[in-house]
């Protein structure tokens, strides 16, 4: 089979073969960079039909299992489904016919996915959109909407709350930052002069083409893990005054090759990681030095990783869950599994053991949230009281989950949590709100009574100051840090998109 | 997710299970009844939900049953082999097995296979295949050999491959295993060698199959503790010349028992397994879920009093012997989709939601045959048609047969009728066919013209000029321009020569016959009903209809539209056309085209019509832009753009014509006024746009917190 290499009549480029398709019944479809989508057929290597779908390339292409449809990306940041469609009402011929065009990125869909609901396309605008496809949904729902997704629905971010370090991961590298400070003080809605500026201690650059997997800072500091696809790394910082050193700890184990998830303990005296086998190690760390203590193997025979950790406070309990198995809680004194949180249907999407209480605080995907006494073995009153009542209907249509817990150490009925859009302290001593109350309520003005601020006042404190909000904890009693990635930024960086005019054509 | 229910028995009568554990587990023609052989004498038909035998059958001391019992689908009645060689035919009346039909055949059996949809087929120990009735027919009749000599046979499936029935089953000699596949369209046996890779010494304990689209996924268990799948294609390439070839297996899920005699294997869906076996080498017996596509465990049940190793699975039951005891455990299964995934899936949809799909599925809606329907339906149906004699017809195909004879009258009744009934999937086929159906009689009767059914039928919001391809062209050939001016708003795919021609027809049809049709004025009267108020301020005359195209007073207007306030143009200052020929052009407006296929057919206009079509679009050009939305008022009224796009389409199409015609001239002049007005509002624009993103850049530079800042923040 011979494309036509001529580019768009300019013999001078040439046209290149982003994708092909090859389908049961000998079809061949190839996707080029003159915009073409072409069908050929493989017995005779003929060209059957060729559909010019776009001035620029067409970069992806994906097939559904069933293969009556597939679609593809251009670079102009359309999508386009084609579909296999008869040529008559009762005519068993059949046709590949370009059904719906999609114009939901900006830039260049380099992948596109197929699956039986939704067709998913990727591209250099950072989104990942999934388009449900209309007809396959059968019920007009919040779940037949069209998702954008711009950042991973995980954490990225580790803080270690003694030296007031951030741990930023990006995918080829790490970036550790020590946070500035003040002295001044002011009231709400202030900026307060610094008095020393944030530094940018570390800029750790991995070798190899290999992504940054997961990430971790210790609580004191002084230890830095990171795993890649293959290889597991452990740092230790020195600091001396304003000088840091950095110290590759040698010689990993070689089972320790490739972790999902990486733990420091409370005191930096553990370290917990999940590997992708799906068992779990745990090393304690010494003075620039380490010593394999215990694995958890995965349960019964599942290969599934333990993709979440959590570690207690007081260091006595560990909590690991998977994609879909329930969480599993283990007593890390006697090494042994404690319990497992029944499972749930939906994904685990954050875990958090509080201080003192050593309630487990589990949020999943589909935006409920739990708390179960790890020393009871049970959901906590809290727990079963909102499960009763149920969730405020504007909680439960979120679209991020939420990446992140965390507790106040001297406010025990406070739960911090947030998402990509929104940071929420959960007050369990408030009552809950029903669908009738105002759940995004803003601060009440101060002059007005206490009486109506009792009133309107519901367990639910949610702020939508900072966005996308892609990390937040507390560092201490009385400060929070929150990391905000603007999408302008991002967009700033990206190369021009194909221009088009707006007015005046 | 996969689930596990939980469990219960069937152990009413003690079941008398050798150590081979049981015969087997089969289905029956009624949902929920099951027929369990057990390796000595007994057949017995429980009923699954109620956990209860519906009866029980035996043979006589000393013959011992050799082969599962089955149900015959098409006729109800169960078929049992005993002492190999004999047949027994019985149904649910019958007490005693010894008193039943019975045949002796001449050769040994090794299993009835039996699925809806099809006749029972008798597979013989030595290979050969013979379907039951011709077998009844002849008991005694030769069976040829098919294996050779050592080669036994280890397992069987039975499928349906778009109602052509196929057999495979599996041999084995000396440790070699081979496939054989029958299909009965053709009755070509296919036979393939099963390679076992590398792992020659391992032993297949179970195996399992499925259809998947044009090959027969294979899957088996072996002694390693893996499972392999090998893909048999149902329709060899070359059946004559490739009759003995070599099928590869790969693996499909590492270790998931441990090496045992008694483990088993049944596959549930495209994407799940059931497995029988200890997970490790020391732990007891579990029955586990697998996700293939995923490669995980969904779930596992542990069976400690142990099992026969034998596992059975049909619609939502899993059947297996738990200790001596049957058991069931009722199994479900979602599809894995990424909506579960997202954690955005539902469980338990109400059901008050459930709601026809909106959009068309070109999947689902192909023509009118039944093509679909189930093969258990149909027997359903036969079984329905044998009581009623009277064959059922689809309302529609009556319909149908009634247009061909019938008055106007009387279908145009029919019809209303046939539209009450309820939906179903294929209706705007159905109401295409219909359509069809009418013109057809049209062209051969030029007197019946049943309008107000065609009328009725486009009002469905059903119909496109595809489905119905002769209906514009027979309302072209009656000037039925109320019909064209519906077909115009509710087709989204007219072809522009058809479209041109009702363009064509609007413009030259007279005004007096224009009165008299009944065209839906929803586009245009509102804004007639503007102009009207706002020149009864002017002037106290009454004005019929609310325009009066002989009007030339509106100096006041012409003031604010024209930048010069020059009263020479007559026609921009009130609609050049009467208001039903203006909703008619309305309507040819919002039609769909496409430029390269319109332009040609426009050059066949006359030119006067021309000019009033350029006129008339002005007249609404000026009254769009008398607003600052840019809009015309009234319920659907064409869009600018349209306007605009018609009125290049117009001059591209005819500009040698209009130039030469003198009483366009001045409108000419204008157009090129508004031209010059577009672009510059287009400058302006930009210049707006490009001041709004600097303005933008401004403010967010001053809201812009610095790259690291500290805030104080008041928190409830």
């Amino acid at each position: 089979m011979l494309v036509d290499r001529q580019y768009m009549g300019v013999s001078k480029r040439k046209c290149i073969i982003w994708g092909v398709a090859f389908l049961s019944d000998g079809t061949v479809i190839s996707v080029d960079s003159a915009g073409k989508v072409q069908f050929w057929d493989s017995a005779t290597g003929t060209l059957v039909k060729t559909h010019l779908v776009a001035n620029a390339d067409v970069q992806s292409i994906a097939v559904s299992d069933q293969e009556d449809s597939f679609v593809v990306g251009t670079a102009e940041g359309t999508v386009f489904h084609f579909q296999l469609v008869s040529v008559t009402s009762s005519s068993s011929e059949k046709q590949w016919v370009r059904t719906k065009p999609f114009q939901h990125h900006t830039h260049d869909v380099r992948t596109v996915a197929h699956s039986p609901t939704a067709l998913i396309s990727g591209g250099t605008d950072t989104h990942l959109v999934i388009r449900p496809l209309m007809e396959k949904v059968e019920v007009k729902n919040y779940d037949a909407a069209l998702r954008k997704i711009t950042f991973p629905h995980r954490r990225l971010i580790s803080c270690s709350k003694k030296r007031q370090l951030l741990l930023f991961q990006f995918s080829h590298h790490l970036d550790l930052w020590r946070l500035g400070s003040t002295v001044a003080t002011g009231k709400h809605g202030d900026t307060l002069p610094l008095s020393k500026d944030a530094d940018h201690l570390l800029h750790l650059k991995t070798k190899g083409p290999e992504n940054i997997i997961c990430s971790c800072v210790s609580p004191c500091g002084s230890w830095i893990a990171y795993s890649t696809a293959s290889r597991f790394f452990l740092c230790r910082l020195n600091y001396e005054h304003d000088n840091i050193s950095l110290h590759r700890v040698s010689k990993m184990p070689a089972f320790l090759r490739s972790a999902v998830q990486i733990l420091f303990s409370e005191d930096s005296t553990k370290l917990f990681v999940a590997s992708n086998q799906g068992s779990l190690h745990i090393i304690r760390l010494l003075e620039g030095s380490f010593k394999h203590l215990h694995t958890f193997q995965a349960q019964s025979g599942t290969v599934e990783s333990m993709c979440l950790l959590a570690v207690s406070p007081d260091g006595n309990w560990l909590a690991a869950s998977g994609t879909s198995a329930g969480v599993h809680v283990y007593n890390v004194k006697h090494l042994k599994l404690h319990c497992t949180v029944p499972a749930y249907n939906f994904p685990v999407t954050a875990l958090a053991i509080a201080p003192k209480t050593n309630n487990l605080v589990i949020a999943h995907s589909d935006q409920q949230i739990f708390e179960y006494s790890i020393p009871d073995k049970q959901y906590t009153e809290w727990s079963r009281t909102i499960q009763k009542q149920g969730f405020h209907y504007l909680w439960l249509q979120r679209d991020t989950p939420i990446t992140h817990i965390s507790f106040h150490p001297k406010r025990p009925m406070h739960i911090l949590l947030h998402d990509a859009y929104m940071f929420c302290i959960i007050d369990k001593s408030l009552p809950l709100p029903n669908d009738k109350t105002l759940l995004y309520n803003p601060l009440p003005p101060t002059n007005e009574s206490d009486v109506i601020r009792r009133r309107t006042a519901h367990a639910f404190k949610i702020s939508k100051r900072y966005k996308p909000l892609l990390f937040m904890d507390l560092l201490d009693e009385r400060t929070l840090v929150a990391v905000e990635r603007p999408l302008d930024d991002i967009i700033a960086q990206l190369p021009p998109p194909i221009k088009k005019k707006k007015f005046g054509t | 997710m996969a689930a596990l229910e939980e469990e219960f028995t069937l152990s009413a009568v003690p079941l008398g299970a050798g150590p081979d554990g049981l015969l087997g587990v089969e289905q029956c023609d009624k949902t929920d009844q099951f027929l369990i052989t057990d390796s000595g004498r007994t057949v017995i038909l429980y009923k699954v939900s109620d956990q209860k035998p519906l009866g029980s059958w035996s043979v006589k001391q000393g013959q011992v049953i050799t082969c599962p019992a089955v149900c015959n689908f098409q006729t109800g009645e169960y078929i049992v082999v005993h002492d190999s060689k004999v047949l027994r035919l019985w149904t649910n009346e019958d007490v005693n097995l010894d008193k039943v039909f019975k045949a002796t055949l001449s050769a040994e059996v090794y299993r009835i296979l039996s699925i809806p949809g099809t006749e029972p087929l008798v597979l013989f120990k030595e290979g050969a295949v013979r379907g039951l009735e011709a077998l009844l027919a002849e008991p005694q009749q030769k069976i040829e050999t098919v294996i050779s000599d050592e080669e036994v046979i280890r397992w069987t499936k039975f499928f349906m491959v778009f109602r052509h029935p196929a057999l495979i089953f599996i041999t084995e000699k000396h440790g070699n295993y081979f496939a054989y596949v029958q299909k009965f369209n053709s009755s070509v046996v296919s036979k393939y060698t099963l390679l076992l890779g590398q792992e020659e010494k391992s032993v297949i304990q179970s195996f399992t199959a499925s259809l998947c689209r044009k090959f027969i996924s294979l899957m088996s268990l072996s002694s390693d503790g893996c499972i392999y799948e090998t893909l048999i294609p149902i329709h060899p390439s070359d059946p004559e010349k490739n009759q003995h070839q070599r099928v590869v297996r790969s693996v499909l899920l590492k270790t998931v028992v441990s090496g045992n005699a008694r483990n088993a294997l049944s596959v549930l869906d495209q994407d799940h397994v059931a497995v029988l076996g200890p997970p490790l080498p020391a732990s007891k017996e579990c029955l586990s879920i697998w996700n293939t596509k995923f490669q995980t465990l969904q779930i596992s049940k542990e069976l400690p009093q142990g099992t026969s190793g034998q596992l059975w699975y049909y619609g939502e039951h899993l059947f297996m012997l738990h200790g001596k005891i049957l058991t069931v455990i009722p199994y479900k299964c979602e599809m894995s989709s990424l909506a579960g995934a997202l954690g955005k899936l539902k469980h338990g949809q109400d059901p008050g939601t459930q709601t026809m799909p909106h959009f068309v599925n070109w999947q689902t809606s192909q023509g009118l045959g039944s093509q679909n329907s189930e093969p258990s339906k149909r027997i359903l149906r036969r079984r329905k048609i044998e009581a009623s004699v009277q064959p059922e017809v689809p309302a529609s195909q009556q319909l149908l047969s009634n247009i061909k004879k019938d008055s106007e009258k009387h279908i145009e009744i029919e019809l209303r009728k046939f539209l009450a009934i309820k939906r179903t999937p294929d209706f705007h086929t159905v109401i295409g066919d219909i359509v069809i159906g009418l013109l057809g009689r049209c062209k051969t009767e030029p007197s019946f013209y049943p309008r107000s059914s065609l009328m009725q039928l486009i009002q469905m919001h059903v119909l496109s000029y595809s489905l119905c391809p002769g209906l514009m062209e027979v309302a072209l050939e009656k000037t039925d321009v109320q019909m064209l001016q519906l077909c115009l708003q509710q087709f989204p795919d007219i072809p522009e020569a058809v479209t041109c021609a009702c363009l064509k027809m609007f413009l030259s049809i007279g005004d007096d016959s224009l009165q008299e049709t009944d065209v839906n004025m929803e586009s245009v009267s509102d804004y007639s009903d503007a102009v009207q108020e706002e020149k009864m301020e002017e002037q106290t005359g009454i004005l019929q209809n609310g325009f009066n195209p002989e009007e030339d007073n509106c100096d006041n207007c012409d003031k604010e539209l024209s930048e010069k306030p020059q009263n020479t143009i007559e026609e921009t200052t009130s609609c050049p056309v009467i208001p039903k020929r203006a909703a008619l052009l309305n309507a040819v407006l919002h039609s769909a085209y496409s430029e390269t296929f319109l332009l040609p057919h426009l050059k066949d206009i006359p030119a006067q019509h021309i000019t009033l079509f350029l006129q008339y679009l002005y007249f609404l050009y000026l009254k769009c832009s008398e607003n600052a939305t840019m809009t015309l008022p009234g319920i659907h009224p064409p869009t600018l753009n349209q306007i605009m796009d018609w009125i290049c389409l117009l001059l591209d199409a005819n500009f040698t014509v209009v130039v030469m015609i003198p009483e366009a001239k001045s409108l000419l002049l204008s157009l090129y006024k508004f031209v010059k007005s577009q672009i510059c509002i287009c400058s302006e624009l930009n210049k707006i746009e490009v001041s709004f993103r600097e303005l933008q850049k401004l403010n967010q530079e001053k809201n812009n917190r610095e790259l690291y800042s500290i805030e104080v923040l008041e928190l409830f």
